[in-house]
């Protein structure tokens, strides 16, 4: 025993003679860091590289892979259901941002001043957040069972229904924004009150001496000073609709693409080609190219609002 | 916090008029907002020749759904299996997590800021576009219908990461100083001075993590199929084409997987308000 702790001992002595400090911090970050850089690394950025890697194969009949060049991509152009996909996606997107956008700015320009009253309503605003996708796709699908369900008695009550929320391809991709709009309201809604509290208040009294009205204000003092937040916003709302779990949750468990693949966006459709089918390189090679796409925009996005930082031009 | 400020337009009965007009028009978006949860619980306590009759209040509760599904359906097991990947996901995550952001905030090494922007670069790297060759690397891991494989993928994620590292910067630099006259190695440091310090943030992160993964479906669907293994999101999910014609039994399951997470934020509002707050810009 004595022995054992005697050369651990001069074992650690000698190691702080070797090692200057300034080497031991390294091996200390290095040491640190290792565990989280392996994992990351392990299953994020193999992945990553590997799906490309896939994407110029094809599991063959026996499970074994074999190489097949393009043709999964060949495949993928003259795949309607691609296409499809693709509509889908961009369809979704188009909807659920800017609807993002005005319901998670307009709560929290409702609920933003700091009183008890408002911080109910928040906690009340964000409550569908903290549920799970499995759970409000159910209740939700429950709610528009065609005729019978509440919602759909209410339309029709109103005299807007008498038709198929989820069961007309009309309707079916709009019915899911509505859904993901209700379920991720809330959570922009804290991200634009973030943005607001770091508005100087004197701004809108100076203003207000001046003579600008709500309106005014709202369009001269929140809307600009509030940039930074709305890039943000924005650009995370539109990775979430293209390729966010979110979305394939709800869309999965409420219609799985149907009816007529008008809920059938990219990566359900990628979903289905892999887990369905077993075509993992052609799933792959989608989603190879949704990445890309997705950089594409968020590039050209980014280069738009030259990355959010919104210098004036004069 | 609210200072007064000047209204150089309307009287004092008319500012009071448009807030309280203001407040009712929010508590009735509020009201709107939760009512499809209230209609599930509602259901939930209905009799099933009761579930599509239009009153919020059930005119006979029972409590049969809650029985039938607490005891016909291995929904216990679904409940343990969550709560065991949850929380272990959690705890593994914020000593990694901890970790890196501590080395990555308060370390200098060669090489940190490239770690550092290489870590967050996976950021914006969601699980449905690399799927499909993260269930080939977990396969080939053996991991398959495991719950290693449930937990271990689940993880690593940059979110944590970043949060904890904006947090280590704000700390002075005199805390560790202490420390390490003393005579404290870098471990001591982290373990006895770090980790006590990062407990507000580690809490707040710690029930995000575990919601997080308390109500993760997609990875749990891919790569598990033994029902011995399945989480509950997977459970209630099966529940629904198994059951398609029962929703109030479907009701019962959804609000007794949802109660968890919303008593949960019931008591950390704050925390988790203000952690998500603060997560997006800073």
């Amino acid at each position: 025993m004595t022995t054992i702790a005697e050369t651990a001992a001069r074992r650690r002595h000698a190691g702080r003679t070797h090692f200057s400090a300034k080497h031991r911090e390294w091996i200390a970050g290095y040491l640190f860091v290792l565990p989280d850089a392996l994992g990351l690394l392990v299953f994020l950025g193999v992945p990553m590289a590997l799906s490309l890697v896939l994407s110029v194969y094809e599991v063959n009949g026996f499970g074994g892979y074999s190489f097949v060049g393009a043709r999964n991509y060949l495949r993928m152009w003259n795949d309607p259901l691609f296409w499809k996909g693709a509509k889908v996606t961009a369809l979704y997107a188009v909807m659920l941002v800017p609807m993002l956008y005005v319901c998670g700015l307009g709560l929290a320009l409702l609920v933003q001043r700091t009183d008890r009253f408002n911080a109910v309503m928040r906690s009340m605003f964000f409550a569908p957040h903290m549920v799970s996708l499995v759970v409000v796709a159910l209740v939700w699908q429950f709610m528009v069972v065609d005729k019978i369900g509440v919602i759909s008695k209410l339309t029709a009550a109103l005299g807007i229904g008498g038709f198929s929320f989820l069961g007309d391809p009309n309707f079916a991709l709009i019915t899911i924004v509505l859904v993901s709009v209700w379920f991720l309201m809330g959570f922009y809604m804290l991200i634009f009150l973030g943005g607001l509290q770091d508005i100087p208040r004197q701004y809108y009294e100076a203003a207000m001496i001046d003579g600008a009205g709500p309106i005014a204000r709202f369009r001269f003092i929140t809307l600009p000073l509030l940039k930074p937040t709305s890039f943000f916003v924005i650009m995370v709302s539109m990775v979430a609709a293209v390729a966010g779990a979110q979305a394939f949750d709800i869309i999965y468990v409420m219609t799985k693409g149907g009816p007529a693949n008008a809920t059938s966006v990219l990566i359900v459709y990628i979903y289905q080609q892999a887990f369905g089918f077993g075509a993992f390189g052609y799933a792959a090679a989608m989603a190879s190219i949704l990445v890309v796409a997705l950089m594409i925009v968020t590039a050209v996005f980014f280069a738009l609002t030259r990355g959010g930082r919104f210098h004036h031009e004069q | 916090m609210s200072s007064k400020r000047p209204q150089p337009y309307f009287s004092q009965s008319q500012v009071t008029l448009v807030r309280g007009l203001w407040m009712v028009v929010t508590a009735i978006l509020a009201v709107m907002t939760l009512f499809p949860l209230l209609w599930m619980v509602s259901i939930a306590f209905k009799p099933a020749t009761e579930s599509f009759s239009s009153n919020l209040i059930p005119q006979s509760p029972t409590l049969d759904n809650f029985i039938y599904v607490l005891t016909g359906v291995p929904f216990i097991r679904y409940m343990v299996n969550s709560f065991l990947v949850s929380a272990t996901v959690t705890i593994v995550a914020l000593f990694f997590h901890t970790m890196a952001g501590y080395a990555l905030a308060r370390l200098r090494f060669p090489g940190r800021e490239v770690l550092f922007l290489s870590i967050f670069s996976t950021f914006l790297v969601s699980l449905p576009v690399i799927i499909v060759p993260l269930f080939v690397i977990v396969k080939a891991m053996g991991m398959l219908n495991s719950y290693a494989g449930l937990i271990i993928p689940a993880i690593f994620n940059a979110f944590g990461i970043f949060l904890l590292r904006q947090y280590y910067l704000s700390l002075p630099k005199e805390i560790e100083e202490a420390a390490r006259i003393d005579g404290a190695g870098y471990w001591r440091i982290y373990w006895s001075v770090i980790l006590p310090l990062s407990r507000p943030i580690m809490s707040a992160l710690a029930i995000l993590f575990f919601l997080a993964n308390w109500n993760s479906f997609l990875w749990p669907l891919t790569i598990t199929s033994d029902p011995n293994l399945w989480v509950v999101q997977l459970g209630i999910a099966n529940f629904k084409s198994q059951y398609s014609a029962s929703w109030n039994y479907m009701m019962a399951a959804s609000t007794i997987v949802a109660i968890p997470t919303l008593v949960l934020f019931v008591i950390f509002q704050r925390q988790i308000m203000d952690s998500l707050k603060t997560s997006g810009l800073k």
